[in-house]
Order: structure tokens, then sequence, then C-alpha cells
């Protein structure tokens, strides 16, 4: 079959999204100095249960074949399991990250009974020291009692999902080994400097040291640790690329709802400047996956800018568009981590980072203050 | 290959695309995906009755362009969204 390779075919976007990731609440019982929503307060223009249950029909209608719910904490909204209920019933599989909070015995039970269902239980640290400065006061404790209500009701493998700092890198080994203690599969992502993360990115992210050390371990681990494809920006260190599809996939093949039903390019940019439309607007989900000018935009052939000179950019594709923009650097110019060095320079002549329009923090100061 | 008769898992939903398809396995969670549209057409005509080899033919594939198929299937087969219509049923 001699034709264009599959990254070729799906910069140009599919018929639907292959996964969706859908925020139900801005509100949240946490403030995570990273959190890529910003959330904190509930949202009093949150979509209604029933609109919720048109946006998932209109999903099944696309053969969309699940959607990644999260928010803010989900299972704060008082219709999450109804909205659950109705997206599988549907055939619409559902995987939703959560903090754990409100993950009791008997809704771990409920959840265990589900089918089409996973969970992702967040943790940044492998104790309460590592983790607390990061997810909030008293959030290791609350983690580590939901995968063990999970683990009780025989939910089966759930995951145990890590956003990667410069403080829990050499914890990783200890994680995956959390993780197979539980029989629970591990996800580790990209750190990003989206919501508050813009604020806290710039003392979080991992060092260069820390990147060779993350890719190192990646391969290391293979398709035996998720990491939802997030670390592409590394392939330039070395031959031999890390498993999953090395592309940005904002707009082409993923998509963001937010709480208010508004549509980004991706869970990493709710920004004005990525917002494609609202599931209220007339032609409702299709019509702005389809139409909207923004998606459109991400799908012509995009410049290599900046990178184009340099020999490694088919390995790194230039990195993460929302990880530029919120540094301040040009979307067609090198990533704020770019593994050859090229993000450092960059930040030291960039402009202010863009104000984020949508905020529903709490009107709390958020310190990340390390013990 | 060619003369095994093979079937969809029940669980396997395939979504037509410009490229081809997507296929989804709702059990493993796996995702694969269908590079050409008459991969498609192929597939869908593995009800458990026809062999791989009827298929391809259903599909007008050309014996020149049938190892890249065969390819194609034994990654279906090998992530279980393929299988004997006795073990999938």
């Amino acid at each position: 079959m001699n034709q264009p390779s599959l990254v070729d075919d799906l910069k140009s976007g599919l018929d639907a999204p292959i996964c969706l990731t859908w925020e139900l609440t801005y509100a949240c019982n946490l403030q995570c100095v990273h959190c890529l929503s910003s959330s904190g307060r509930r949202d009093p223009d949150e979509l209604t249960s029933a609109e919720a249950f048109g946006v998932l029909d209109e999903l099944a209608s696309m053969q969309v074949f699940y959607v990644n719910i999260g928010g803010g904490e989900p299972m704060i909204r008082k219709d999450f399991f109804d909205i659950v209920d109705h997206a599988v019933e549907r055939g619409i599989g559902v995987k939703f990250s959560t903090n754990g909070a409100y993950l009791t015995p008997e809704r771990a039970q409920r959840l265990a009974a589900t089918p089409y269902l996973d969970v992702q239980i967040s943790l940044d640290g492998l104790d309460a020291a590592t983790n607390d400065p990061v997810r909030g006061k008293g959030s290791y404790e609350i983690a580590r009692r939901a995968m063990d209500n999970l683990a009780d009701a025989g939910f089966g493998p759930f995951k145990i999902s890590i956003v990667v700092t410069r403080h829990n890198v050499g914890q990783l080994d200890g994680f995956k080994a959390l993780a197979d203690r539980y029989g629970a599969t591990l996800r580790v992502t990209r750190l990003r400097p989206s919501g508050r993360g813009a604020d806290s990115w710039h003392e979080l992210h991992p060092t260069s040291v820390q990147q060779r050390e993350i890719y190192r371990w990646l391969l290391e681990h293979g398709a035996d640790v998720l990491t939802g494809d997030s670390f592409f920006h590394l392939n330039a260190l070395g031959e031999q690329p890390l498993p999953g599809l090395n592309m940005c996939g904002a707009g082409r093949v993923v998509c963001l709802i937010d709480p208010i039903g508004d549509v980004y390019a991706c869970p990493f940019v709710i920004h004005d400047e990525f917002k494609a439309g609202s599931v209220r607007d007339a032609g409702g989900f299709s019509g702005v996956w389809r139409n909207s000018h923004t998606f459109r935009e991400l799908r012509r052939p995009q410049s290599a800018g900046a990178c184009a000179s340099c020999g490694q950019f088919d390995a790194c594709q230039g990195g993460c568009m929302a990880a530029k923009y919120f540094t301040g650097l040009p979307l067609d110019g090198p990533d704020p981590e770019c593994v050859n060095g090229h993000g450092e320079p960059a930040l030291k002549v960039a402009g202010p980072h863009p104000i984020m329009a949508v905020d529903h923090s709490r009107a709390v100061p958020i310190l990340l203050s390390r013990r | 290959m060619l003369d095994r008769v093979l079937t969809r898992h029940p669980q396997v939903a395939l979504r037509p695309e410009p490229f081809g398809a997507l296929a989804y396995h709702y059990d493993n969670r796996k995702l694969i995906f269908l590079r050409h549209p008459d991969l498609l057409t192929v597939v869908q005509s593995l009800d458990g009755r026809r062999t791989v080899a009827e298929a391809l033919d259903v599909a007008g594939v050309a014996s020149s362009r049938r190892p890249s198929f065969l390819a194609a299937l034994q990654s279906l087969l090998d992530s279980e969204m393929l299988g004997e219509p006795a073990l999938t049923r």
C-alpha cells in the first residue's frame, strides 16, 4: 500500500475525533498548582444534564468510541453517574480522571459494575511530602484511599496518572511498583504550562538532564506504561521513537469540550486563541468539529518555521503547541523544552505569557511551598 | 492465512475515515488504523463464513497487493480484533 504516512493522514483531520476530552465541571475540591483548566469554582453556565445527554447522543452518532471525562473534579456533579450511564448505553466508552475524594467504597462498587469504564486516579508524588505541595494538603491520602476502594471493589486494572515534574522524576520506578502492587496501569504525562500551570511550570518542569532520564525510562518500559503520546518532543533524543503517535493531535484527532460547552483544540489550550465554537451553537458539536475556522487552520500544512533548519524536526515535530503558546514562544518555533537546547535561549527573549481568559480558581493564594 | 475463516470480535467497532477506517476494541481498548478503504471492505467481509482469500476477492485485492493486506490482517489477529469464529463468540 503505497500511500502517505499515518501521521500525514491524520494531520489533515478525521471525520470525528478519535479521542475527546470533556471537562464536566470547573468545580473542584482541590486547587492543584498545575491545573490545566484553572478549576476551583463551578461555572453557573455549566451544561445541564439534558445538554450533556444531547452531546453524548451526537458523539454516538459520530461514532466517537470513547470520551475522556475530567474537570475540575467530575464526580462533584450530581448527575455524574447519569452521564456515565448515558454514554455507556450508547456505546461510548468512558475514561475518567478523578482525584478520588468522592470515590467511596459504594461508588467504587458501582464503577466496578459498569462496562466500558476506565478510571484514573491522579497522583503526583509517591508520598505526601512530594505530592501535596502540588495537589494540596491531604490529597495524597485521598488518592490512596480511592485506590484502596477500587481494589477492594474488584474494579480490576484502574490507572494511576502522574504528571511528571522536577520533583517526582526520581520516583518513576516507585510509581510503577505502586501500580503493579494494585494490579493497576501506570500513566505518565507531560507537564504543560497551561491553566495555573502557566505560573508553576517554570519551577516544576523537568530539567534537561531529567528529560533524558524520562526518555530512557519510557523506552525501557515501552507500551506497558501509558503516556497519552505526550512526550513526542523527546523523540529527538535518540534513534528509537517512543511508542505511540508522534504528532500534535490538536483539532485534528483530539479536542476538548469545557464545562460550559465551549470547544477547544486540545485539553491544554483553554484560551480564546484556540476556541473553535460551542456545542450550544446551531450546528452542535459536529458543526464545530467539521467547519470551525480554528480547526480548519490546524488541519492545513503547518510551517516548521525556525525549526525547519534543524535536522531533528521529523523526530520531534516542533513539540507541543500549548507549551509554546503559554510560555510566550511563537508556534512555529522550538518547544520550550526542546531537547537540543533551542528552547532556553528563546525563553530568555520571549514576551510575557498570555493571560488565561478562563479562570475558575478560587480566590485564595496558591503557594507552591515545599517542605 | 489465506485459507483461514475469520470473523470480527463482537466488541469491535469500525468507523470509516477518508484514509480507510478506525477499528476499536471495546474490551481491550485497542485502536487500530485500517489504512485503505479496501482493507475496511475485507474486514467487513470476514463474517465467520468466508476465508481470507474470499474476502480479499470480495474487495478486489489483486495478488500483488496481498502481502500488505495480510500483514494488516495479522496485526488485527494479534490484537484479537479478528479471530476464529468459535473463539470470539
